[in-house]
């Protein structure tokens, strides 16, 4: 069959994480559900295009993983401990194949375990990207600018801590969960990108997985629809990447939010993260990614209105600030009150902030600089743009910085 | 812990860095790199090159000194300039790599300086 490869590689973006997180649930093993998931996979690309796609492609990796997690279970001499598990695996993959059940999805039990309080906060997004994703490391590396060989290790400790502590592959109980999900939520946002506060034109840095990020935002929606900072957390994220194709002009020139043009950003997902919002509101409890989705929002309703309400941005900039005191939402805020209140009262503002934590934070020299050519005070003024170009890692950026040096 | 950045540059770049029509877009973006690396106190040493073609290698082959015109291998890109840094981990030497202001064509190679009797 010649779209053999094409099956297995959907199969794979389909089914990676629902068979991992099945898997893994029950060998309490990460590292070795993912080798013999692997294989399975490998399997299918030596056997579908002899024997074509199997009618239930997810029940046929399953037999080919559980047969070597039995292998390596015997390697590892721990067979005894882990049959009970592996018979289990077999029942449930017999079953699905002789049956039109649907196949369980775990993979919340599998976001919960990634960004588990045990595992290391720098290794949580690479890990859920990795597992639930399947992304490989190498990629990862490059979109978080890690070396390769020390994302591989990062994660593969991930795994084993998973495996030595015995984190259980189970949803937290009610008096854990708002930690917890809060640690899921920005496990997430932090695949999105560092952010796009697009502030007083200071971009951020442009590295990131965004559709994977929004990927699985989605994936948690659908798996746990009953809590507003899942709604917001998609808004934000939808109301941001909307506006992906107003961001640069056609020769690739920075453009920032201010100035760009309504009519390319989308309004498809401009409509979807409103709903979204809509709905996160209807529970009647804020959490800083609906605040942060809500200011995205008001920048939205330009396309309609023609114009941005400044002083409800800085109202919500307040609100974040206040639960959630982030260098982002502090510069962030000071932006908003630029536009509302004026250049100064936002640089006190930014002078509130301790010099030490904005060293190499580049939108805050970059409003900074801003702020200073908007009071007229040039000479420091230059000195802010050259320490906002210096610390620019987006080129279209640097240039626009360059071109507004006074 | 120190690291080298070390800026690989093809003949384009190499010549951008000196050509009227394209000095001025390049040392504006990189000087304020350079400052940036001085403000943040990570600075341990540094040099812009002149091109390869300026260089000499010497090689001692069986006891005899031979002295070439050209740069030690041949290579679409060469070394431009370099600079050491003192940061915390290779993390934060990947940061600043990313920083730097390639033109196209160019890159980075990061490597940490050994430490003990060869340390400076």
């Amino acid at each position: 069959m010649i779209d053999s490869y094409q099956a297995v590689e959907e199969a794979a973006r389909n089914s990676w994480g629902r068979l991992l997180a099945f898997l893994s649930a029950r060998c309490k093993d990460l590292a070795a559900a993912e080798d013999a998931l692997g294989d399975a996979f490998r399997s299918a690309l030596e056997t579908w295009p002899r024997t074509g796609v199997p009618d239930k492609p997810e029940a046929w990796l399953l037999v080919a993983a559980r047969r070597k997690l039995i292998d390596a279970a015997r390697h590892r001499q721990v067979h005894e401990e882990a049959t009970p598990a592996l018979i289990a695996i077999t029942d449930v993959a017999l079953q699905m194949a002789d049956s039109a059940e649907i196949f369980p999805d775990e993979r919340l039990k599998l976001l919960f375990v990634c960004s588990h309080p045990a595992i290391d906060e720098a290794a949580r997004t690479s890990l859920m990207l990795q597992v639930v994703m399947g992304l490989d490391a190498a990629r990862i590396a490059s979109a978080f600018l890690v070396k390769p060989s020390a994302m591989g290790q990062r994660l593969s400790r991930a795994k084993t801590r998973i495996r030595v502590t015995g984190l259980r592959f189970e949803l937290p109980g009610a008096t854990d969960l708002p930690g917890r999900l809060d640690a899921v939520l920005e496990a997430i946002y932090a695949a999105y990108g560092s952010g796009w506060d697009d502030v007083a034109g200071a971009d951020q840095r442009r590295k990131g997985l965004a559709k994977e990020a929004i990927d699985l935002g989605r994936l948690l929606l659908q798996l746990m629809p009953g809590e507003p900072e899942v709604h917001g957390l998609l808004a934000l994220m939808l109301h941001c990447e909307a506006r992906r194709d107003a961001r640069r002009s056609d020769s690739g020139a920075y453009i920032p939010l201010s100035e760009q043009d309504v009519a390319l950003w989308s309004g498809a997902m401009i409509q979807e993260a409103e709903r979204l919002l809509g709905s996160a509101a209807q529970f009647g409890r804020i959490g800083h990614f609906q605040l942060e989705a809500a200011i995205q929002s008001v920048h939205a309703h330009r396309a309609q209105t023609g114009s941005t309400d400044w002083e409800s941005i800085a109202r919500m900039y307040e609100g974040l600030v206040r639960i959630a005191p982030t260098i982002g939402a502090l510069v962030g805020r000071a932006a908003a009150e630029a536009e509302s209140s004026g250049a100064e009262t936002a640089l006190g503002l930014l002078e509130e902030i301790p010099i030490q934590s904005v060293e190499t934070y580049q939108p805050y020299w970059a409003l900074s600089a801003h702020l200073l050519k908007r009071m007229r005070r040039f000479n420091e003024a230059r000195t802010a743009f050259t320490r906002a170009i210096g610390l620019c890692e987006d080129s279209a950026m640097r240039e626009f910085l360059i071109r507004q040096t006074p | 812990m120190k690291y080298m950045l070390m800026f690989y540059l093809n003949q384009t770049e190499f010549d951008s860095r000196t050509d009227p029509k394209t000095r001025d877009a390049f040392w504006g973006s990189f000087m304020p790199y350079v400052k940036a690396i001085k403000d943040a106190g990570i600075f341990a040493g540094g040099a812009g090159l002149e091109p390869p073609d300026t260089a000499t290698t010497l090689r001692v082959i069986d006891g005899k000194r031979l002295v070439q015109d050209g740069p030690f291998a041949e290579t679409k890109e060469q070394l431009g300039g370099y600079f050491l840094i003192d940061v915390p981990d290779l993390d934060a030497a990947l940061d600043w790599a990313a920083r730097y202001p390639a033109g196209p064509g160019g890159g980075v190679e990061v490597r940490p300086a050994m430490t003990g009797p060869a340390e400076g």
